[in-house]
């Protein structure tokens, strides 16, 4: 149990249709199945909902953090996965990032999804105070102890 | 794991990670993990650590559910309790089976 997890395919398409199917909003959409009303821009709120069936009332929200073409694309969300009843607002958002990477026939897809050990607000201060090595190493410390 | 996931969803994950995101409360879940439950002397002696840093640790773990106590004469037991790790690691398992089905569909979307 590590508080991020990683996910890497392989894509027989070069990496700028890759980028596109990730950066443009309504391809993104396709394949994401999510409606969204307008186009991702760095450090703007990209709204929408769901149209996977079955979750069409669960709303979309993510804050875009970075587009580097062809590169990187990342923002931070409440992952809705796991519960769309639930409110999510008062927790940690994670931050989901997509690596492109060209390869031979077409593009890596490095997906990472990080941040789940993200301190709650009101309790920050009484972790800092106790916590004398900082999150880094925290991280690696229960990824190691898991992997054990 | 035969949980229902409407129990596992309930769980909020996150104050059990911030709870194991401490190098000495990981040692202190490695160490209780065998089942066996100890008092604040044993683990204060086992650790080198004041009996105050203990018992802040321990209260931290117990916040998050990963530990409970049980008084026993003059002094509270230890014990460690497995169902917060095993629901934030099928937590993360939900999470990255919600990836899978997302990558597959952006691989038909791409390579179509």
């Amino acid at each position: 149990m590590k508080d991020s997890i990683e996910k890497s395919i392989e894509l027989k398409a070069p990496v700028e249709r890759v980028w596109h199917a990730l950066t443009d909003h309504r391809q993104f959409g396709e394949w994401f199945r999510v409606k969204l009303d307008g186009p991702f821009e760095v450090g703007e709120v990209s709204r929408g909902h769901i149209t996977y069936p079955g979750y069409e009332h669960v709303q979309w929200e993510a804050r875009i953090q970075a587009m580097e073409p062809e590169r990187l694309f990342s923002f931070t969300w409440h992952p809705y996965a796991v519960d769309p009843d639930r409110d999510y607002v008062d927790e940690p958002p994670t931050l989901v990032e997509f690596r492109l990477e060209p390869i031979s026939g077409g593009t890596r897809l490095v997906i990472t999804e990080s941040g789940f050990s993200r301190i709650p607000e009101g309790r920050r201060m009484e972790a800092l105070r106790m916590n004398e090595s900082g999150w880094e190493e925290q991280t690696s410390n229960i990824q190691a102890y898991v992997e054990a | 794991m035969s949980r229902p996931s409407a129990t596992v969803a309930k769980r909020d994950p996150v104050p059990v990670f911030a709870a194991l995101g401490d190098t000495n409360r990981l040692m202190l879940v490695l160490t209780l993990r065998d089942g066996q439950s100890r008092s604040i002397s044993r683990l204060t002696s086992d650790f080198r650590m004041s009996r105050q840093a203990i018992t802040k640790h321990l209260h931290v773990l117990e916040q998050a559910g990963i530990v409970r106590s049980r008084r026993v004469g003059r002094e509270n037991h230890f014990s460690y309790v497995p169902e917060p790790i095993e629901d934030v690691r099928s937590y993360l398992d939900r999470v990255c089976e919600e990836w899978d089905d997302a990558l597959s569909r952006l691989k038909s979307f791409v390579e179509d």
